[in-house]
């Protein structure tokens, strides 16, 4: 096995690329300014503008994508623990919110969710564990165990969907302090304050002395350890944050998205999406989930949307899903080739071409 | 490279951009179909064959007879993969029509789908056709009023296989001391029917026995090694997709025979029998409309459509399949509820409420049936408020190594039996939701000429 | 006891079928040190491929050629396109590059030979035939002689062609074999050539029964427990571990599912592979790693 050792030098360098946080940071306050305006507008304007189709068929969507994104990016981005399980977290938090309300009269929505990230973490603490005993992507099998193991409970389990025939779960009417959100626009507001809040925290975790153990861990973990870095509790500390952001997600996917939840629509091509979308976006950059989950929403509808209008004819409708996924796939490998800190860089290059650009000319 | 990506992002931002902005053109005298097909992916068979059966039908209306009373029929595709998300988006892409043409029903063929748009159906008041298929007490119209599983709900299924198991055991109060095994798919549409298979067997007095098989079910050795140590006496298979040629293999690897095996609704199209080669010879599943090209309806297809080149199979030989034609039938059910609509509400473009009053007040019987082509494709049928099915017979077929031919008379399930345990459950619903129950005596029902 | 001879014999056949897939891997794996998620999409377009031919009237072993030089083709691409450029970049990023690549290839084979179930004859009958009171299914049989051949086979290659011995030097050492004028991605491609090879192999018996279509490139999700429980590295492990998880978790579906409730089989694998893990993280063939810091 010694190509492990032959890459280990190159492994440092290249996951210290992925970080595209520290070179930027000098000229990044106006990105900063840029995104509070940004969420200003969306809580003010974007309800009274936005058609019922932009909110629950694409605001919605990509913000909890961006929410699950952002839970992997900790693990994985951060952390450099690799897992195809993100959807088994998922299932785990919409499982637990929808039972949380069921359960326990009274309690107030957002409760509902805090108890669906923590249930997703104790699993994720759990998937973790073996990690400390296994590395590099060995890690993706607990993950993968996940996937499949907590689908089968929810199916198999009766006691997890209130004894519903076919096992689907249909969420209950979203209220907050009496008022009944049942407008698109007033779901995509939930979420909204939801991932905004999340962001603003997973911020702070990120820069935090927890972050940067992260990254040690990821850039190099037997040398981390030397260090004295506790590196069993880095790791789990990101297991457990990172499946927490991701159930909370879940929560927010089955109650304010698609209105019910059955175990297998959070299958294993649920978490190739999220991973995706880390890739994407990029692998260590907490703007870049939300770039990666912007470009996985928008991408499939733009592309049907102009085989409507300009291919028709040229590209049947069967072989749109196929030309997205060699599209995807291709996106992928090309990044990975040469941007791995993914398309947040890309804008943030341009936009730095655009600061200097009076300059220049 | 990096420029490559860039002019990538913007062409696709501004394709997404001009395709949302391009201008809606009204057009009157239209009434639009909104499609979330699937034709990619595990199921792509299915929604191939359906969907155009679908458009095929759709297009015969429109070059035969002009459309619907002179109401052409428009309609455009929105590619589900046959994941529930995908459906959501398409159903929220698709729901406000085309170009002025107002849409009539929604038609997404999963089950998945369905359970997701239920409760938007009903509040954008758009009908949700889940035709053999959907959610069982959706059949209760006065919980569900937009939800229509017509033909045939999961619970009439097994009862009518139940009922033929005994009619092949000559009588009913023969099955006691017989042995049933249910081989179920791992998924909310498999999981539907275990509490009335139960409740049956109690009833007749057979031994059941129900296993699952995981999605997307490709390994089911242990499942059929068990089957052969129980030595059941009929083996009800409820597949979907490649659980049912693998099972099928299966049991000829075991030494069941293949002619104990009874195929339920989505384990019955050429799809599922032929890819398992001989060890599906003998093979029996129930249908709610045979193959075959026989039928006026699909000769006229081939004469207007297809032979005009219009059809939308890319390969012709599954023209007829059963697929296929369960898109005709599909789209015989949709039209029939546009035509009823538009004798109460007039000739033109019907909103997504007055097609519905067409399909409570559905009613196709043997006059009908034969003027439009259909006679023993399409069983009679007759909705109501209350009842949202309408049918609930089915025909049994077997597989001969090369084709389906029809085995059965009309087989009726036991609905008079099914309904009590069907509106408990949709009670039990309308209570989560906090829904009022319709009164389905003020809604007058008028009947046909 | 009868019954329990026929799980463990039927499981352990099953394990063969998955053994077929992993073999693929590690011969990947071996060579490039790439955890190929790919294999699996690869035995679908190779199915495909193969039975599409077939149903356009060419003859058996002129699709089987046809087929064999496509998936020349597609290693050729895959090793200038995805592999050249990404040499001595972790092997976390390469797995997610092949993950990139099984959509390319799943999407790329539905595009040509659309997505219809086609059905595939080997003329191999699959009935049951009894072997002193066990039954055993033919079918499973020639597929195990096709594994022992396949396996003969490779290790033929490996180990009596010039080819083979240029591999294993790259396997022990790439650093040394690049010094002794190796050149790594021409080797790496034809190790995918012949992996090619493999995924065609696994794709005709699998089509065979379960039908040839798109969920055949889920299949890779079976050989992975086999990979961690045999070694990434070592194609007798592959088999080894196959048997391993076919023969448990038959056993463990039919005997431990009725007590906490069917299905289980899909996760088991995955449960039996952590446990391996923790006791032997190099598999059961695996070299020992050491870390270097």
């Amino acid at each position: 096995m010694t190509h492990l050792d032959l890459a280990a030098p190159a492994l440092s360098a290249d996951w210290r690329r992925y970080s595209s946080a520290r070179p930027w940071r000098a000229a990044s306050h106006t990105p900063t300014i840029l995104a509070l305006l940004a969420a200003a507008f969306a809580f003010l304007w974007l309800p009274r503008l936005g058609s019922d189709y932009l909110f629950s068929a694409v605001l919605v969507p990509w913000l909890v994508l961006s929410l699950a994104g952002l839970g992997l990016n900790l693990l994985t981005g951060y952390a450099g623990q690799l897992s195809v399980g993100s959807a088994a977290f998922m299932c785990v938090g919409a499982f637990a919110a929808y039972n949380a309300q069921l359960r326990i009269p009274g309690l107030p929505l957002l409760g509902g969710f805090f108890i669906a990230g923590l249930s997703a973490a104790a699993l994720g603490v759990l998937t973790g564990l073996p990690s400390l005993r296994i590395k590099g992507f060995y890690v993706i099998v607990s993950t993968l165990a996940a996937q499949f193991f907590v689908p089968w409970v929810f199916v198999k389990f009766g006691w997890f969907s209130n004894y519903n025939a076919s096992g689907v779960i249909t969420a209950p009417p979203l209220k907050i302090a009496g008022f009944v959100l049942s407008s698109p626009a007033d779901r995509f507001l939930l979420v909204l304050g939801v991932t905004l809040a999340m962001t603003a925290a997973a911020w702070r975790i990120v820069h935090s002395t927890t972050g940067l153990r992260w990254m040690a861990v990821r850039d190099m973990d037997t040398a981390a350890e030397v260090i004295g870095i506790p590196v069993a509790r880095a790791k789990l500390s990101a297991f457990a944050l990172s499946a927490f952001y991701l159930g909370v997600a879940g929560a927010l996917w089955a109650f304010a998205y698609v209105g019910t939840v059955e175990p297998h629509g959070f299958d294993l091509a649920r978490s190739f999406q999220i991973l995706f979308i880390v890739i994407l976006g990029g692998l260590g950059s907490l703007a870049g989930a939300f770039v990666g989950a912007a470009f996985i929403v928008l991408f499939p509808i733009a592309l049907s949307l102009l085989a409507d209008h300009w291919l028709a004819g040229i590209l049947a409708p069967g072989n749109l899903e196929n030309a997205e996924k060699i599209v995807v796939g291709a996106l992928i490998i090309g990044f990975l080739i040469r941007e791995p800190a993914g398309l947040w860089r890309l804008i943030q290059k341009a936009f730095h071409r655009v600061q200097v650009w009076p300059l220049k000319a | 490279m990096v420029s490559l990506f860039r002019s990538l992002a913007i062409t696709t931002t501004a394709a997404a951009l001009l395709g949302a902005a391009l201008p809606a053109q009204a057009q009157n005298k239209e009434q639009y179909f909104p499609l979330q097909s699937y034709r990619v992916g595990p199921y792509a068979a299915g929604g191939t064959g359906f969907f155009g059966g679908f458009i095929d039908y759709m297009q015969l209306v429109n070059q035969r007879d002009g459309g619907v009373n002179g109401v052409k029929l428009t309609w455009s595709e929105c590619e589900t993969e046959y994941a529930v998300e995908k459906g959501v988006e398409c159903y929220e892409r698709l729901k406000k029509g085309l170009n002025g043409a107002p849409a009539a029903a929604t038609n997404p063929l999963s089950v998945g789908i369905a359970y997701a748009t239920l409760e938007r159906s009903t509040q954008d008041k758009l009908p949700l056709i889940t035709i053999n298929h959907g959610r069982t007490d959706s059949t209760d119209g006065r919980v569900f009023p937009y939800a229509f599983p017509l033909q045939l709900n999961p619970y009439s299924e097994v009862s009518a296989i139940i009922n033929y198991i005994g009619q092949q055991s000559s009588g009913l109060d023969k099955l006691k001391g017989k042995k049933i095994v249910v081989l179920y798919h791992g998924s909310p549409y498999g999981k539907e029917t275990i509490p009335v298979l139960e409740l049956l067997s109690k009833k007749y007095g057979f031994a059941l026995q129900q296993i699952e098989v995981p999605h997307p079910g490709n390994e089911q050795q242990s499942q059929w090694l068990t089957i052969r140590r129980e030595k059941p006496d009929w083996v009800i298979l409820r597949g979907w997709g490649v659980m049912n040629p693998v099972a099928l293999k299966n049991a000829q690897k075991v030494g069941f025979p293949a002619k104990h095996i009874i195929g339920n609704i989505w384990s019955n199209s050429e799809d599922d029998a032929a890819p398992a080669g001989d060890a599906a010879k003998g093979y029996i599943s129930i249908t709610t409309h045979p193959s075959g090209t026989q039928f006026p309806v699909l000769q006229d297809i081939r004469k207007y459509v297809v032979d005009a080149g219009k059809g939308n199979l890319a390969d012709p030989k599954r023209f007829g399949n059963v697929y296929y034609n369960l898109g005709v039938v599909n789209g015989i059910l949709n039209i029939e509820a546009v035509r009823v609509a538009q004798a109460k509400f007039g000739k033109r473009p019907l909103s997504g409420e007055e097609v519905r009053w067409g399909f409570e007040n559905l009613r196709l019987d043997d006059v009908r049936l034969k003027e439009l082509g259909a006679t023993g494709l399409v069983q009679k049928l007759q909705l109501s408020c209350a009842d949202h099915e309408g049918g609930g017979a089915v025909r049994f077929q077997q597989w001969d190594g090369a084709k389906w031919n029809v085995v059965s008379d009309w087989i009726q399930a036991d609905r008079a039996l099914l309904r009590p345990i069907i509106e408990a459950s949709s009670q039990q619903y309308a209570k989560e939701k906090g829904i009022a129950l319709r009164d389905c005596g003020k809604e007058a029902t008028v009947a046909l000429k | 006891m009868e019954f329990f001879l026929e799980v463990l014999v039927g499981g352990l056949l099953a394990g063969v079928m998955y053994s077929m897939v992993a073999i693929g891997f590690v011969l990947i794996h071996k060579a490039s040190g790439v955890f190929n998620f790919a294999q699996g999409s690869m035995v679908l377009f190779a199915a495909l491929t193969f039975v599409s031919l077939l149903e356009r009237g060419w003859p058996f072993a002129l699709a089987l050629a046809a087929t064999l030089a496509a998936m020349v083709l597609l290693a050729l691409a895959v090793g200038q396109v995805v592999l050249k450029p990404l040499q001595a970049r972790p092997p976390i990023v390469l797995f997610m590059a092949t993950l990139g690549l099984s959509f390319i290839v799943e999407g790329a084979a539905q595009w040509l030979w659309g997505a219809q179930v086609h059905a595939l004859e080997l003329g191999i009958d699959d009935l049951p035939m009894d072997v002193g009171g066990v039954f055993v299914s033919r079918f499973d049989l020639v597929a195990a002689g096709t594994a022992a051949a396949l396996v003969l086979a490779l290790s033929l290659l490996f180990n009596r062609t010039r080819a083979g011995l240029k591999l294993r030097a790259i396997a022990d050492d790439p650093l040394a074999a690049v010094a002794v004028g190796i050149q790594l991605t021409r080797m790496g491609a034809f190790v995918w050539a012949v992996a090619g090879a493999v995924a065609l192999v696994a794709g005709l018996l699998w089509g065979a029964r379960t039908g040839v279509q798109f969920s055949l490139s889920l299949i890779v999700l079976k050989a992975l427990p086999v990979l961690i429980i045999g070694g990434f590295s070592s194609v007798s492990g592959a088999i080894l571990g196959g048997l391993l998880v076919g023969a448990s978790e038959k056993l463990a579906e039919v005997y431990v599912g009725p007590l906490i409730g069917s299905g289980i089989e899909n996760w088991f694998p995955y449960v039996l592979a952590i446990a391996f893990l923790s006791w032997r993280p190099e598999g059961l063939f695996g070299e020992r790693r050491v870390q270097h810091i």
